[in-house]
């Protein structure tokens, strides 16, 4: 059974990979569920994130401080870079923007995008950084079932590990922290949730904060991926069907909507893609995303809509 | 009522435009269009870096083209085919003879500028890409494909594939796949893979990789599953690297990969570590490595601290910028001997650069001595040239692996002729008669 | 002082409702339509500055003009409908591709090549008709949701384009160059008649457009946008507006893209009408004011101008920077006062513009 070996292979890979997807769409998931903003700036945010861990870690380890001791710092001045970026957009883009339509937003969110993608470049360089922080190669299961085997990679395991220790993290954020509560308050309206005496603008620095630290482990696993560089930014394209299937608002929903996305594209790709043409798994996903939504017009996972007059 | 805030615009703009520092008048103007950001710096800066370094070097060490000095000014394109389009109108007009010729390092842009040079008349070089039959000059009076085609390549890669399997005849029944950038550059190679295939009686597996490249499983995955023979990747930019890592994570061999020469320098495999041990590539002729034109640059240029490159200067990009540098500045120089030594026109440089000969002795006087053989242009080949060789990569540098292969002219001329002639039917372009030129 | 409506009385529902009520305006666009006409193709004969320069006709008026008509395609889907769309670039591509295919002849259809306008128009029609198949899901789907179903269209057309060779006319590359441009025997080659034309064509599809907000289709439109059910309770039937929002924006689209290949890219490929096309239509009409005409023209004007002029202004001041940086820089400032004029004005520079009117009238004796 050749093929079933393989189309086991396709689904395996399809899956992990959508769990890498998924940890990119996670940061989308947090701030429009604690802020009702559509984040378009998350591509930029990873790619701040990747290249200000890269390069630290580089010069760290310029210094002759071991590897260990140098990844943890770097880990650190990555982060506080984060916080940083968290404090700048709410200070000075989000906060004079409260509870304005959700398009004008969006809109500041891609002004944010821009002088992110201009200031990462700036300060840390255009240029492609390899980043080895999880191993890259493959295990081979099954070789006596399946000729051949099936092939895993162990970087995906990682992307796997590190979104499930996120999501429970997440979770017990929102569910058990006067935080996490406060966060799902704002969500709800912003102005009630200021009126009983919510601090807005220290609710959304943690929930950009939080983003961040979500884009810093996107921009570890992927920036190991592919070298850390721009074109990172093209990973918010992918996530954004993820999203949609999950639902803007559910955490479980990101990762699900990942393992959907992932699964439907790489078969789509190989079994579809040899009958009409390859290369049709960036449609495919939006067609699958499109399709869920014909059903459940909020995601699989997203509250449900309710429309009053 | 838009007619301030357009007043105000258009007047800023042209304020800007008439702005511009004055040219001195004995200036020859050529321009850059380069990419330093988006998804292909990555490639586009060592580019940039050596075209800037080359024209620095001629005005420092020679004071300019037999007295003309050099005014060069970059434009950012960012790849993107309405920038370049942008930036080729705002450049075509400076100096005191306008732009002397265009190289816009991207296929896309290469196309759009294509119909708008001709009206202009300033030529455009675009070494070892661009228009595959614009090698045909009877039609393309004003492209240049110096050095080499995606045509020539691809004839050339097959060839180095069939001589490691042992000989052509070997090819017959195996399975060769072309892993390639979804774009007009990624495309243009398969017609004459196409041919070749038919010839040799190998099977092409077509393998398209979406615009920026940077997610390549499902695509590796259908190598694994197929098992071609031998890869061909036909990338760009982050592309290249990405796809070194998803061959290696599905255990393909590196060595069983040859990739094109813009697939081939060190933002490719750097990123890639270990991974890329045994992965190979054409060369443009040139590889990496400093030659004698790169002490002088040292001397002349980044002794006054005028050079701009890094750690990518003599990286293979950075040389192929020089060489295409030097292609253009001996254009001028070929063209400066019927027009005399003074700034000249796109139309008089494109008269010299469609008569640039490079001897063995002239190449060694220019310092590029083992970059380059022997060129000679003529109308009928804008080409000039049609050899290569393959590299390995052994995970610190690039080393030869091979001989001086040349393309057969018998498997891609057919194509040039027919692809050409039917540009000129859409165009109506009479092509010229390459014999009353001279 | 000279824009006061004192003495202007109205004497008809008509001249109530005109576009411009005020005489002032009135004649304010008649000159501005009589030197865009007239004017500038004059100053351009006799090379007069700044028009002597082909860089500015052809490569900053050409695409403003270019992408502000697509920018009002993009407006009346989003600004008057409210159905957010980041499939604007897919709906050029169509008109871009359909309309070289009529004109280069389709003879599997038994169909000759057809003239440059016909041909124009019909990639319009072709996007129209895309635009009500992929608008059919804004029945069911809303708000940001609905932007993945025109974001699957985006996709699923860069692919389709680049796939299906016929498209191409089996072009070995898949990169197509536009045929001759000519229009009633008369042909489009130079800066200014390339100019003139483009500006023919936003003329007539703003007119249009403008006319169609002021009309009944219109009000259903801005209907349906303030509140679906609502306008559903009082008798507008979503499907008819939702689509036909969605066939009319897809139409003018259509047409910009058929343009921008044709008359200003000249040779393209589908990444000329990639996501970064549709989001940049969409800043276009958020930063010039959703729901105005007005808006399209001076968004486009800024989102494309600006970046331009960001660009050369080192240069132009005389300072040595690397192009690297100055795109970085042109970034850091383009998102800084995108930010900058969200948070002084949402609504965008239309908005702006109402608001400078208002002082106007009252100036220089606010009382």
């Amino acid at each position: 059974m050749a093929g079933f070996g393989s189309f086991l292979e396709v689904l395996i890979s399809g899956l992990l990979a959508g769990v890498l997807y998924s940890l990119v769409a996670l940061g989308y998931v947090l701030i429009y569920k604690a802020s009702g903003v559509f984040n378009y700036s998350q591509g930029a945010m990873v790619l701040l994130a990747g290249l200000a861990l890269v390069r630290a870690l580089g010069f760290f380890e310029s210094q002759g401080i071991p590897y260990a001791a140098a990844l943890v710092l770097a880990l650190l001045f990555a982060a506080a870079v984060m916080a940083l970026t968290a404090w700048i957009i709410e200070r000075f883009i989000l906060g004079p923007l409260v509870n304005q339509n959700e398009l004008t937003l969006f809109m500041s969110t891609i002004g944010a995008a821009f002088i992110l993608e201009g200031v990462a470049q700036m300060a840390f360089g255009s240029e492609v950084y390899p980043l080895r922080m999880f191993p890259k190669d493959a295990w081979i299961l099954g070789e006596a079932y399946f000729p051949g085997g099936i092939l895993i990679n162990k970087l995906d395991i990682w992307g796997g590990v590190i979104a499930a220790v996120l999501v429970a993290a997440i979770a017990l954020f929102f569910q058990r922290t006067k935080t996490g509560r406060a966060l799902r308050a704002v969500a709800d309206d912003h102005l009630a949730a200021q009126s009983v005496g919510i601090p807005i603008s220290w609710i959304w620095f943690v929930v950009w904060f939080a983003a961040g630290l979500v884009a810093l482990a996107a921009a570890s696993v992927w920036g190991t991926k592919l070298g850390v560089q721009f074109s990172i930014t093209f990973l918010a394209l992918k996530a954004l069907p993820v999203l949609i299937i999950g639902g803007f608002t559910s955490v479980p929903g990101a990762i699900a909507g990942g393992l959907i996305v992932g699964a439907g594209e790489k078969l789509a790709e190989i079994y579809l893609g040899a009958l009409i043409g390859g290369g049709i798994e960036y449609w495919f996903a939006y067609v699958l995303a499109l399709s869920v939504l014909m059903v459940r017009p909020q995601g699989l996972f997203g509250e449900r809509l309710i429309e009053r007059i | 009522m838009i007619s301030k805030a357009m007043g105000l615009a258009l007047a800023a703009l042209g304020g800007l435009a008439a702005a511009a520092p004055a040219m001195a008048q004995n200036e020859q103007f050529i321009p850059i269009l380069s990419y330093r950001t988006g998804a292909y710096a990555v490639n586009g800066i060592p580019w940039a870096n050596a075209s800037a370094d080359y024209y620095n070097l001629l005005n420092e060490r020679d004071g300019g083209i037999n007295g003309v000095k050099i005014a060069f000014e970059e434009c950012e394109t960012g790849y993107a085919t309405d920038k370049g389009v942008e930036c080729y109108e705002r450049l075509k007009g400076k100096g005191p003879t306008g732009a002397a010729f265009f190289s816009p390092l991207s296929t896309g842009i290469t196309f759009a500028l294509t119909d708008k040079t001709l009206a202009d008349k300033i030529p455009i070089i675009t070494m070892g890409y661009g228009r595959a039959d614009s090698k045909n000059g009877a039609v393309f009076a004003w492209n240049f494909p110096y050095l080499g085609t995606y045509w020539t390549a691809a004839d050339i890669a097959v060839q180095h594939v069939a001589k490691e399997m042992g000989g052509e005849a070997n090819l017959k029944g195996k399975k060769i796949a072309l892993v390639y950038h979804d774009s007009p550059y990624g495309k243009e190679p398969i017609p004459t893979l196409e041919i070749l295939s038919k010839k040799l009686g190998f099977e092409l597996m077509q393998v398209p990789v979406t615009h920026p490249g940077v997610e390549q499983k499902s695509q590796w995955l259908l190598i694994r599953q197929s098992k071609p023979d031998y890869v061909l990747l036909w990338g760009w930019g982050v592309m290249n690297s990405t796809a070194i890592q998803e061959a290696a994570a599905v255990a393909f061999p590196r060595d069983k990969i040859i990739g094109v020469w813009w697939s081939g320098a060190e933002p490719d495999v750097v990123p890639a570590g270990a991974q890329a041990i045994g992965y190979k590539s054409l060369m443009l002729q040139h590889g990496a490595g400093e030659y004698a034109v790169h002490a002088d640059l040292k001397k002349f240029v980044y002794a006054k601290g005028k050079g701009l490159a890094k750690e990518d200067f003599s990286q293979v990009l950075y040389n192929r910028g020089l060489v295409n540098a030097m292609l253009g500045a001996e254009g001028i120089r070929a063209a400066q001997k019927k027009y005399g030594n003074k700034p000249l026109t796109g139309e008089q440089i494109r008269w010299g650069l469609e008569n640039l000969e490079l001897s063995e002795a002239r190449i060694k006087e220019l310092g590029f001595e083992g970059m380059l053989k022997p060129v000679k242009i003529t109308c009928a080949d804008h080409e000039g040239a049609r050899t290569g060789r393959v590299q390995q990569w052994d995970g610190k540098a690039w080393k030869e692996i091979s001989d001086w292969y040349t393309a057969r002219q018998e498997i891609t001329e057919p194509l040039v002729a027919d692809i050409s002639a039917k540009y000129a039917a859409e165009k109506k372009i009479t092509p010229r008669d390459c014999s009353k030129e001279s | 002082m000279f824009y006061r409506e004192a003495g202007q009385f109205k004497t008809s529902y008509a001249a109530d409702m005109a576009i411009f009520p005020i005489r002032q305006d009135r004649i304010a666009m008649l000159l501005l339509l009589a030197f865009a006409f007239a004017g500038v193709p004059l100053l351009a004969a006799f090379h007069v500055p700044p028009f002597n320069s082909e860089y500015l006709l052809r490569a900053i008026i050409l695409p403003f003009l270019i992408l502000s008509l697509a920018a009002i395609g993009v407006n009346v889907l989003i600004g008057y409908c409210g159905q957010v769309s980041l499939g604007s670039g897919a709906f050029m591509a169509i008109g871009a591709y359909s309309a070289y295919k009529f004109n280069t002849g389709i003879p599997g259809l038994w169909l000759p090549p057809l003239p440059t306008l016909a041909s124009i128009l019909l990639g319009g029609l072709m996007a129209s008709i895309a635009g009500i198949v992929f608008g059919i899901p804004s029945l069911r789907i809303k708000g940001l949701y609905l932007s993945v179903a025109t974001l699957a269209a985006q996709f699923f057309f860069d692919w389709l384009f680049l796939r299906v060779k016929w498209f191409t006319n089996y072009a070995p590359s898949g990169s197509v160059s536009a045929p001759e441009l000519s229009f009633f025997g008369l042909t489009v080659a130079s800066p200014v008649e390339k100019y003139l034309l483009a500006l023919t064509f936003v003329c007539v599809f703003a007119l249009g457009a403008k006319n169609l907000a002021r009309g009944n289709l219109g009000r259903q439109w801005m209907a349906i946008r303030d509140m679906d059910i609502a306008a559903e309770l009082i008798g507008i039937r979503p499907l008819a507006a939702k689509l036909s929002a969605f066939a009319v924006s897809s139409f003018i689209i259509g047409v910009a893209g058929a343009l921008w290949a044709f008359v200003y890219l000249g040779s393209w490929e589908p990444l000329a009408f990639n996501i970064d096309r549709s989001l940049q239509l969409l800043f276009m009409v958020i930063i010039g004011g959703l729901g105005t005409i007005l808006g399209s023209f001076l968004g486009a004007a800024f989102i494309l101008l600006l970046p331009i002029a960001l660009s050369q202004l080192p240069a132009a001041v005389g300072l040595k920077i690397s192009t690297a940086t100055i795109t970085h820089l042109e970034f850091i400032i383009f998102g800084s006062l995108i930010c900058f004029l969200l948070i002084k004005e949402p609504l965008g520079f239309a908005r702006l513009w109402q608001i400078g009117k208002e002082k106007l009238r009252l100036w220089p004796f606010p009382y």
